[in-house]
């Protein structure tokens, strides 16, 4: 190695790995099929049936089987679809603006962050999509020719703009991940025979690695990256616009957008680590989703969650300054209101828990990172449910108020949406490689522990005093 | 389908590659193409590529999701469906503006993308044909076309390519288009 060595550069790829290494260990996953795996799938296929049992349940009897009701028009459904919105952020926020940063350690997770994303974003489309009541109708919310006369969506509700920023989410994210996944495709098609080779070849779209189309891939991934920048922050600014647009008090606010675009990262942040935490145990990635890794999501857990925090306190202010009396009692509601059960779960989990990680030695430590990221999850749910239910809980008119409590399908169905992401997941693990093959080769060279770290930069000088 | 006869080298290492087709430019061999695992730094300048001509695409295609946008609900709203939301002119363009950004960004996303793969001759099911296997995993090959050459002239590219380090060197017969 020619190049000087920084001592003080933690390696993102340990275990002195050569690329055939790499291969080796980040494709032989999707080549052999385990008992843990099977049953992972099986379960979450479980999961996955009684949530679609309770979907069509609802179809039968109508949404009446929800205990939504005339003052609390927006329960479960929208809380999940929020939630999962949010976690469908950390993928795309991961794979682009990190690559635009140029963060190396971006390419040990960004792959499974990107397919997380996809999932998610499924799985919270499924929530309005419900709704709506009669879904099979859900086509009417595009503008299209109609036989209805010339019919038009209304362009100016931001509940049809939530539809645009969605629908374009999910098709960037996929395209973005489709595309990066395709060299990969390629390796595990070249090891393969037989039909195995023939199925991977096809998906493969007939990659060679030849160096024009190298060039063309990283100009066509930074402009993809550079397009789904303003993206993400646009999906759950748009997310939040469904609120801020409203006259309730309590949801017309303007700090809304980067109160909801930092809320999304930091729960985002919180499913990759539960995600990757078990993934790198069963898959044993540890080579390559480092404590480096995890410190540094840990860090933007840490940033995104005071960032929230901000936003909490900020409100409260706003409402006490603002000297208006809805809103003061808008917010008097949340917290010392019927919900306040949720409203503390929220600030518990959300403001304080984080703290942890002001600790280097808890950041690094991936148990209590496994478990911190459950609790921001829980965290990041009882925020949605404080902004929709406690506050149309408790509207204008004390004659309509009222307590919402989900029943067992609506509860059905959100298993049911754990269920259909963990079963994409785990069937993703098992046919794609879950960490980028090429892109860890790519960064070997600066990242790996023969070239950079504390241990290398001994050896070079070793070298250089001889 | 015409046949092509390809003789290469695979080298053990980016670096020793980089380096041989620097030389083989200098020397002003025509270079076929080059294979690799993962994008090298500094290739497409050793190799004298071209700038990508995608972002201009990615550029009109995005151009034309922000017209199909604007301009679409321009014409809905003021003249195909003129009706009022709360009191708002019909031709109310700030609402207008998250719907023309995420076309904006759609359209230049996905023209861009499948622009990609025409460009490339990829697609779902397309087998172009590939030198060796390990060029996924861990090789870096440097392609020559032998077709058209004498033997001598052959015999000196195989030593070029010995000389500047690969660790094997093959010749194949693909089959391109």
């Amino acid at each position: 190695m020619s190049q000087p060595v920084s001592p003080i550069r933690e390696p993102l790829i340990t275990g002195h790995k050569t690329y055939h290494d790499i291969t080796e260990d980040l494709v032989s996953p999707t080549e052999k099929t385990t008992v843990s795996w099977a049953l992972a799938t099986m379960a979450s296929a479980l999961l996955l049936a009684y949530g679609v049992f309770c979907l069509i349940w609802t179809f039968w009897v109508g949404i009446g089987s929800w205990n939504v009701n005339r003052t609390i028009g927006w329960g479960y459904d929208i809380t999940n679809f929020v939630w999962w919105i949010g976690i469908g952020h950390a993928g795309t926020l991961i794979s682009a603006i990190l690559l635009l940063f140029r963060q190396k350690w971006r390419t040990g997770v960004n792959r499974a962050a990107e397919a997380m994303t996809i999932f998610a974003v499924m799985c919270a489309g499924l929530f309005p999509a419900t709704h709506t009541g009669r879904p099979w109708f859900d086509f009417f919310m595009f503008p299209y020719p109609n036989t209805r006369g010339p019919l038009w969506v209304n362009f100016n509700s931001p509940l049809l703009w939530d539809l645009f920023a969605i629908s374009t989410y999910f098709t960037v994210s996929l395209l973005f991940w489709y595309t990066g996944l395709v060299p990969d495709l390629a390796t595990v098609r070249d090891r393969a025979k037989g039909l195995r080779r023939k199925i991977y070849g096809f998906f493969a779209m007939g990659w060679t690695g030849s160096a024009k189309h190298w060039q063309r891939f990283e100009s066509l991934s930074l402009i993809l990256a550079g397009l789904a920048t303003p993206l993400v922050l646009s999906v759950h600014t748009i997310v939040s616009f469904d609120f801020a647009t409203s006259v309730i008090p309590g949801w017309h606010t303007t700090i809304f957008p980067p109160y909801f675009v930092a809320g999304a990262i930091f729960s985002g942040f919180a499913m990759v680590q539960t995600l990757m935490t078990i993934t790198r145990k069963l898959l044993k990635l540890e080579d390559y989703i480092t404590i480096a890794h995890i410190e540094s999501m840990n860090k933007v857990i840490l940033l995104t969650g005071w960032i929230v925090g901000t936003a909490y306190l900020t409100e409260l202010f706003i409402a006490w300054y603002s000297g208006y009396i809805y809103e003061m009692f808008a917010f008097y509601n949340r917290v010392f209101g019927p919900y306040y059960w949720a409203y503390i779960g929220m600030m518990g989990c959300n403001v304080l828990s984080p703290n942890i990680f002001w600790i280097k030695k808890f950041r690094r430590n991936v148990t209590i990172t496994f478990f911190m990221s459950i609790f921001v999850n829980i965290g990041m749910w009882f925020e949605r449910y404080v902004i929709i239910v406690s506050t149309l809980a408790r509207d204008y008119l004390p004659s309509s108020w009222s307590y919402y409590w989900p029943s067992w399908v609506e509860i059905g169905i959100y298993l049911g949406t754990f269920g259909l992401f963990f079963t994409l997941y785990l069937i993703f693990v098992k046919v794609a490689p879950v960490v980028a093959v090429a892109e860890v080769k790519a960064i070997l060279k600066t990242a790996g522990d023969q070239y950079v770290g504390v241990e290398a930069a001994k050896k070079a000088e070793a070298a250089a005093s001889h | 389908m015409k046949k092509k006869d390809v003789l290469f080298g695979l080298y053990d290492d980016e670096e020793i590659l980089l380096k041989a087709v620097k030389e083989a430019r200098q020397q002003h061999l025509d270079i076929m193409d080059v294979f690799t695992p993962f994008p090298v730094h500094g290739m497409e300048q050793a190799l004298g590529l071209a700038e990508s001509r995608l972002h201009i695409a990615g550029f009109v295609y995005g151009m034309i999701g922000t017209l199909t946008a604007f301009l679409g609900m321009t014409w809905i709203f003021t003249k195909d469906y003129p009706i009022i939301f709360g009191g708002k002119p019909f031709w109310s363009v700030p609402a207008f503006i998250p719907i023309t950004f995420e076309l904006t960004v759609l359209f230049a996303a996905i023209g861009m993308t499948v622009s990609f793969y025409i460009v490339n001759g990829q697609g779902f099911g397309v087998d172009n044909p590939t030198l060796d296997d390990r060029i996924t995993d861990d090789k870096f090959c440097l392609a020559f076309d032998k077709s058209g050459k004498s033997q001598a002239e052959v015999d000196q590219l195989r030593d070029f390519l010995k000389r500047t380090g690969a660790s094997e060197v093959h010749e194949k017969t693909i089959e391109k288009k």
